[in-house]
């Protein structure tokens, strides 16, 4: 009887949350409900060497970790005030649909289905990465072109790597033997005990693992990449104020770099005659502040307090030894494809 | 001459056993030296980076300057004496327990059982008498294996209990509801439950409305257990013999009466192996909450082994995480053993 009594109890109590939480129902707007509990909620990974990662301290940092930190230093002043909220593959659309988070910036590749089937929206990219090889040198093999018929691959499972793989042969038309593991140690060790003669994923993931091996200087990574893996930060569909501060907050970041202004340099930038940099600053009179919502320094205190996109880059990515070479993640004046619409 | 004889006698009896003891013993040879080389001889255990692991060995580096993730996951240092103050008195008071005068100990136990655990999570939480608000996003490590382990074994056990005499029951609805909760509940594997609760459950409530993703993790481990205890349990009530449940009715009790002072008692203290067994499984399934993206001490090292200045150290990160688990399985199962030895009665 007592259990009876008990699960009557418990289903009331249940439908007593659901009830009292039903008035909740009415949204706020993002940026509103953000400053009421001063902090931005952010999604982030499980540990991605140079994107989003804790440090001894338990600190996060990262690039993706900067975009969060952005925004919060755009929305709240305080680049500080962020919870990180570590997801897993699995359940980051969830966490963002379900309102556990407010931004995912989770090295998210930007595709169609996800843009547009499940009610999300990619605001633009913070990393352009792609798949790639790693090889030998000693093996000779200079190019993708050099792979031979029975090319033993090494690769992690259940990801879009092993797809990409498999299209790529069959376009070369080059019969090829894959090696699949669960897990990115198992895979370098197998690459790294000689069970196979090629290591796949993407490049930035080739780079942080090639560190784990035992030689590493007798490794290449071979300059080919066959698949598009443009990363961003991702938002809930349905609050445009949001998703605007958002992806202002990383446009501002990348022209900050284009302009020359950093965390350094930003109170002397503050006198430049330069129409361009005075926006950037938020000078006197200018007023894309006003146009998102914000205060007119919004995107002083971005540059101030986390630096430019160049100096997260190079902090996080460069400097830690994954990437050294921006290739793709140059700005568009310096040979890469980095180019933001015009902060104005 | 006597030990000469001990080893022939012992080892080398007969052709098979010189077999066997010869190739034991190469196998040691294989394992062991290296073992002890790697951890302890060529290990480094001074520095403060991975660049002073040059000795080829293990790097306790690592675990020595990530410790304080390991245990306490990312939880604010300077809030961490709170973490260190309530186990404290967990330890202190189990420790007393045992040599209590034993008309005390009855509150003391309801003190640990019902007061403590949630103290203990408001000091941990905070948000109150001016303590700052740690979000349970940033506990992990060890603190947050037990607390999970803790919380579950303490509800799961009662749920169980009951379960067990539900199923029993002569009453079609609680028996028919016991045995339907049960078979649920072990029909379906725990990660697929963790994924329910952690990333499908959010979804079926109304939007705005957060039920703590850690609140939902530890009622789905300890709904999943309280199913597993509840069986254990059903083998006690099942062992107690017929006459003891008439002898009971006999003298007049009831159902509950019956159940409290007699049949349970005397269950419980023959399965006390089974519900050991079900909460050091219980402990080691901790790790399964990593797909929902709580970083417990397993889930800290994964973090940890992925910073870019410490690439590579999985091994070390795995060891000690064995390590840790294996003290606290191994302690579990002496102080599941002590509790039989004391408990054992002749009859």
């Amino acid at each position: 009887m007592k259990n009876l009594i008990k699960t009557i109890c418990g289903i009331s109590v249940f439908a007593f949350i659901l009830a009292s939480c039903g008035d909740g129902g009415k949204k706020a707007s993002t940026v509103d409900a953000t400053k009421k509990q001063g902090f931005v909620k952010c999604g982030v990974s499980q540990g991605l060497p140079g994107f989003s990662n804790a440090d001894e301290s338990g600190k996060w940092t990262g690039i993706d970790v900067d975009v969060c930190r952005a925004v919060a230093a755009a929305v709240l002043g305080d680049a500080n005030k962020v919870k990180y909220t570590p997801l897993s593959a699995k359940e980051r659309f969830t966490a963002l649909q379900a309102g556990e988070i407010d931004v995912l910036s989770r090295n998210t590749t930007w595709t169609l289905e996800r843009d547009a089937a499940i009610g999300l929206t990619f605001v633009g990219v913070n990393f352009y990465d792609g798949q790639g090889f790693m090889v030998r040198k000693a093996t000779g093999i200079k190019s993708v072109n050099d792979f031979k018929d029975g090319v033993k691959v090494c690769t992690n499972t259940g990801t879009t790597t092993e797809l990409n793989m498999a299209d790529f042969f069959k376009s070369k038309g080059v019969k090829y033997e894959p090696v699949v593991f669960e897990k990115a140690d198992e895979v370098v060790q197998a690459y790294d005990s000689g069970r196979c003669d090629t290591y796949t994923t993407d490049k930035s993931g080739l780079a942080a693992q090639r560190t784990k091996l035992t030689k590493p200087d007798d490794h290449v990574v071979l300059p080919e990449t066959i698949s598009k893996e443009p990363l961003g930060p991702v938002v809930r569909q349905g609050d445009a104020k949001w998703e605007d501060v958002v992806r202002w907050s990383l446009n501002v970041w990348i022209e900050a770099e284009e302009y020359g202004v950093n965390s350094g340099n930003i109170d002397s930038m503050k006198e430049s005659k330069n129409p361009a940099i005075q926006r950037i600053v938020g000078a006197e009179g200018t007023k894309n502040g006003e146009a998102l919502g914000l205060d007119q320094e919004w995107s002083y205190r971005i540059i101030k307090q986390i630096g430019n996109y160049g100096e997260s880059y190079k902090k996080n990515i460069a400097d830690t030894g994954i990437l050294p070479d921006r290739g793709p993640n140059n700005l568009w004046t310096k040979g890469g494809i980095l180019y933001v619409p015009p902060v104005r | 001459m006597k030990v000469l004889n001990y080893i022939r006698k012992r080892f080398f009896s007969s052709p098979i056993d010189a077999f066997l003891t010869l190739s034991i013993g190469y196998l040691i040879y294989l394992t062991i030296p290296p073992l002890i080389n790697w951890t302890l001889i060529d290990a480094t255990f001074s520095g403060n980076t991975k660049k002073d692991c040059v000795a080829g060995g293990a790097c306790w580096v690592f675990v020595k300057m990530w410790f304080n993730r390991f245990l306490y996951g990312l939880y604010p240092n300077e809030e961490i004496w709170r973490i260190n103050f309530a186990f404290s008195i967990l330890i202190i008071s189990i420790i007393v327990y045992r040599f209590l005068n034993p008309k005390f100990k009855k509150y003391l136990f309801i003190f640990l059982v019902l007061p403590f655990p949630i103290l203990s999570l408001i000091l941990f939480s905070g948000g109150l008498l001016g303590l700052p608000t740690v979000d349970t996003s940033e506990w992990g490590g060890l603190f947050l294996t037990l607390v999970i382990s803790i919380f579950a074994i303490i509800f799961c056990f009662p749920i169980g209990v009951l379960l067990a005499m539900g199923r029993k029951s002569n009453l079609p609805v609680i028996k028919y509801f016991s045995i339907g909760f049960i078979e649920f509940w072990r029909g379906v594997p725990l990660i697929t439950v963790l994924f329910m609760a952690g990333v499908m459950f959010p979804l079926l409530l109304p939007s705005g409305t957060n039920l703590d993703k850690l609140v939902r993790v530890i009622i789905a481990i300890t709904l999943f257990e309280a199913a597993y205890m509840a069986e254990v349990i059903r083998g006690g009530l099942q062992a107690v013999g017929r006459g003891q449940y008439d002898a009971s009715k006999a003298i007049g009790m009831g159902y509950w009466k019956s159940h409290i002072f007699i049949i349970l008692p005397q269950a419980l203290k023959l399965v006390i192996p089974g519900i050991a067994n079900t909460f050091i499984a219980l402990f080691k399934d901790t790790p399964l909450v990593f797909v929902v993206g709580l970083l417990e001490i397993l889930g800290m090292v994964n973090l940890a082994k992925t910073n870019p200045y410490w690439l590579g150290m999985a091994t070390e990160g795995y060891v000690f995480v064995a390590f840790v688990y294996w003290i606290f399985c191994f302690a579990m199962s002496r102080y599941s053993l002590s509790i039989e030895e004391k408990l054992k009665t002749t009859n």
